[in-house]
């Protein structure tokens, strides 16, 4: 049996474990006179039953699954003829690599010589029997389980307490999984980060002015010596993510206070939706209407002005980028102006205060910390933005705080880096960690400061 | 109807206060036509020889619903009236009319004449700001703002103009803590948050918070339902204090209450004002026989 038909058998025995374990539950409750004289429901009774049906044989399925390709590759390896076990490990790895791919039914490096086959055949002989091994003790243990838990039923079985123990191990171990993989992508940043560090100095990467990362693969390729100063990128990144909540901080903020204290109910209902349409718009539609729309216009109003405007400015992808963000802004402080409570707009009003007034002293402090938090996420959102900055912002690390030039930015170099053919042991490609690692550090520095400032100031108005 | 109209006012967030005084009134009134028991005319003597406030045929509508019918009252200078009666007769609704905060709800709608020395304060042409100023208000719940204590209390002369400098500034905060009786336990600490006060504190920093621009008038809408005896006992003695300068309308659930602090008492009934008397009279030989079962406990 295949490992995913025995999923679906422990799933339908499991099923079936709860319906007799109630059923079971019931019987008993009948015999000492009424379901009020179980500790826990019936119906616990039959999780219970369950869940030592699966849980047991599901654990050992995880276990034998993770370990039988090491086992098994372990025992062929040993019935390998005496002259390849002589061969150092990394041959022996090799020949094992073929056994492996002739088993799986892929293509072979070179012709397949008898050893191998042979060795195949035994991998495969071996690997029915494991499957039977494995399917027998998959049922084994359900069927204990099972007995196990029919055993316990009584009226003083604590059922639901350990339903629940389980549950709060399963919801411990969903939580535990959004945790390791972000440990799992920092740690791979971070050594790759590592790896690169060694080509090219911490110093030079983080203090250097020049970046240009075109480095000649081969001895006979042309290429430049290759730099790899990221304050350009920095610079890019700030200037750009700078334009952006120049734009989208007021607008989003006004937007908010608008929504939330001035619109009539039927404004509201119609703005609001909209708001969050502009939302749902893929950011590489903003990116073609910032490279083909804004940016052209922007470089015509700015000759119009008799200034020099590249064609792809930090200007159009900082303005496209901020009216991007602008429900992002003005979404969260809706909801952070609204969570504010009429307590707070009657004691203002009862003083005599204007709605003004009572909006700009009373509300908005009130919902600063909120508010805050809202546009440092928001600041975040428009480091990491891509796309945008790919089409309007161009690829050329200047370094300069004028917004009608081109700029490029972290992410942007990181697309182009990692774009088209690449080898992993050279400084280009493993830069993209390093500027990987530097965008994460950032934004995590950003998320927990704006986790502060909410945490620290957040009143508590009851 | 009501349900909708309810699940409908639930969407909105500015109409929450709305929602809590039809919640309030729903119940008992909504529907209902003027009961038998209720006398042709608010028996007693709603007149005054000194008012601050003249209300004449006052109605209050919720939508369509009406809420309040035709109360005429008087409101003496420097007298304690409180206001009793069953929940959502109407009474805090109608506290609401004297300083317009019905405004704040779009759905309601005030008729008739209230005069605050003799000028129509219902008059579209009004502006609430002065008015508020002169007819301050405070709450069941103590809402005191996220700010500083020193800050709570000059908000409101800060709004109005009244201090010159920051000296004058820092005088009318303390005179306010000083009436309001507050000032001993917080000159210390007068930087820290207003919410960081217990509720009896909180309540009377929002009853400095409303003397700081000097009103005429104090509303107080049940101040001590979300007190403790001790410091409902406080509030009273400092209502008592207040008299002296200020007219005070309080609305309360406790009849105790309403005795020990006030000289006279309205009784509201479903949205009618029953009987005003003297306090005494009211609470020893009341006329309607609606307030005697009222004020004995058999209903309400």
């Amino acid at each position: 049996m295949t490992a995913s038909t025995l999923l679906l058998f422990v799933a339908l025995l499991s099923a079936a474990g709860f319906l007799l374990g109630r059923k079971r539950a019931f019987g008993i409750a009948d015999a000492h006179g009424g379901v009020k004289s179980l500790h826990s429901l019936p119906g616990h009774y039959g999780l219970y039953t369950a869940i030592w049906v699966a849980v047991p044989a599901l654990l050992l399925l995880i276990v034998w699954q993770s370990l039988e390709p090491a086992i098994l590759s372990e025992l062929v390896s040993r019935e390998l003829p005496a002259e390849i076990q002589e061969l150092p490990p990394e041959r022996v790895g090799l020949i094992m690599n073929d056994v492996k791919n002739l088993v799986a039914g892929n293509f072979v490096s070179s012709a397949v010589s008898p050893e191998i086959s042979e060795a195949a055949e035994h991998w495969l002989s071996l690997e029915t029997t494991f499957r039977w091994i494995r399917t027998l003790l998959v049922a084994g243990l359900t069927g204990l389980g099972f007995l196990f838990a029919w055993r316990l039923i009584r009226p003083e079985l604590r059922a639901r307490n350990r339903i629940e123990r389980v549950v709060r191990v399963a919801l411990v171990a969903c939580s535990t999984i959004a945790i390791f993989t972000t440990v799992g992508i920092v740690l791979s940043v971070l050594f790759e980060s590592i790896r690169f560090f060694q080509y090219v100095p911490v110093t030079e990467f983080l203090f250097g002015l020049e970046w240009s990362p075109q480095t000649a693969i081969r001895e006979d390729q042309v290429g430049g010596s290759g730099a790899f100063g990221a304050v350009p990128l920095f610079a890019g990144t700030l200037l750009i993510a700078g334009i952006a909540m120049l734009v989208a901080a007021p607008i989003g903020l006004m937007t908010a206070i608008y929504l939330s204290e001035y619109a009539p109910r039927a404004v509201r209902s119609v703005a609001k939706p909209l708001l969050e349409i502009l939302a749902g718009i893929p950011t590489v539609v903003y990116g073609f209407f910032a490279a083909l729309v804004v940016a052209p216009e922007i470089r015509g109003f700015g000759e119009s002005l008799g200034l020099s405007v590249a064609s792809e400015s930090a200007l159009a992808a900082g303005l496209v980028m901020g009216v991007m963000i602008i429900p992002f802004v003005s979404s969260l402080s809706d909801d952070v102006i609204n969570a504010v409570p009429q307590a707070m707009r009657d004691g203002a009003y009862a003083l005599g205060a204007t709605k003004s007034e009572t909006t700009r002293q009373v509300i908005f402090p009130a919902a600063l910390p909120g508010i805050v938090g809202g546009l440092l996420l928001a600041v975040s959102r428009a480091i990491g933005e891509t796309m945008i900055v790919v089409m309007a912002a161009g690829l050329s690390a200047n370094l300069t705080a004028n917004p009608l030039e081109a700029v490029t930015t972290v992410t942007v170099q990181i697309v182009t880096l990692l774009v088209g053919d690449q080898e992993f042991d050279s400084p280009k490609t493993l830069a993209a960690f390093a500027l990987g690692l530097v965008l994460f550090v950032a934004t995590l520095i950003l998320n927990v400061i704006a986790l502060t400032v909410v945490r620290k100031y957040r009143e508590q108005y009851e | 109807m009501e349900a909708a109209t309810m699940s409908r006012d639930k969407k909105a967030r500015s109409e929450q206060s709305a929602q809590a005084a039809t919640r309030k009134t729903a119940s008992s009134l909504f529907g209902t036509d003027r009961s038998s028991d209720v006398p042709d005319s608010t028996v007693g003597v709603i007149t005054h020889d000194d008012p601050v406030f003249t209300c004449r045929s006052v109605d209050v509508f919720y939508a369509n619903k009406q809420a309040i019918f035709g109360v005429d009252l008087d409101i003496g200078r420097h007298e304690v009236i409180s206001m009793i009666g069953p929940s959502g007769c109407g009474k805090s609704t109608f506290l609401r009319c004297l300083n317009r905060m019905n405004d704040t709800i779009a759905i309601a709608r005030v008729t008739g004449r209230i005069e605050l020395d003799g000028q129509d304060i219902l008059d579209s042409r009004i502006d609430v700001v002065p008015l508020r100023a002169r007819v301050g208000m405070v709450f069941q719940k103590p809402n005191p703002f996220p700010k500083s204590i020193y800050e709570n209390v000059a908000y409101g002369p800060r709004i109005h103009g009244l201090a010159r400098d920051r000296v004058e500034l820092d005088e009318i905060v303390h005179t306010s803590l000083e009436r309001a009786g507050l000032l001993k336990e917080v000159k210390d600490r007068m930087d820290q948050p207003g919410t960081g006060l217990s509720g009896g504190q909180q309540q009377r920093l929002c009853i400095a918070r409303a003397i700081a621009v000097s009103p005429e008038v104090i509303l107080m809408d049940e101040p001590c339902s979300a007190l403790d005896p001790i410091a409902t006992a406080r509030i009273e003695d400092l209502i008592d204090e207040l008299k002296e300068n200020y007219t005070i309308c309080i609305v309360t659930h406790s009849m105790q209450q309403a005795a020990r602090v006030s000289q006279r008492t309205a009784y509201f009934h479903l949205g009618y004002l029953v009987e005003v008397d003297e306090t005494d009279k009211i609470f020893t030989n009341p006329s309607h026989k609606l307030t005697e079962d009222y004020i004995t406990g058999r209903f309400g």
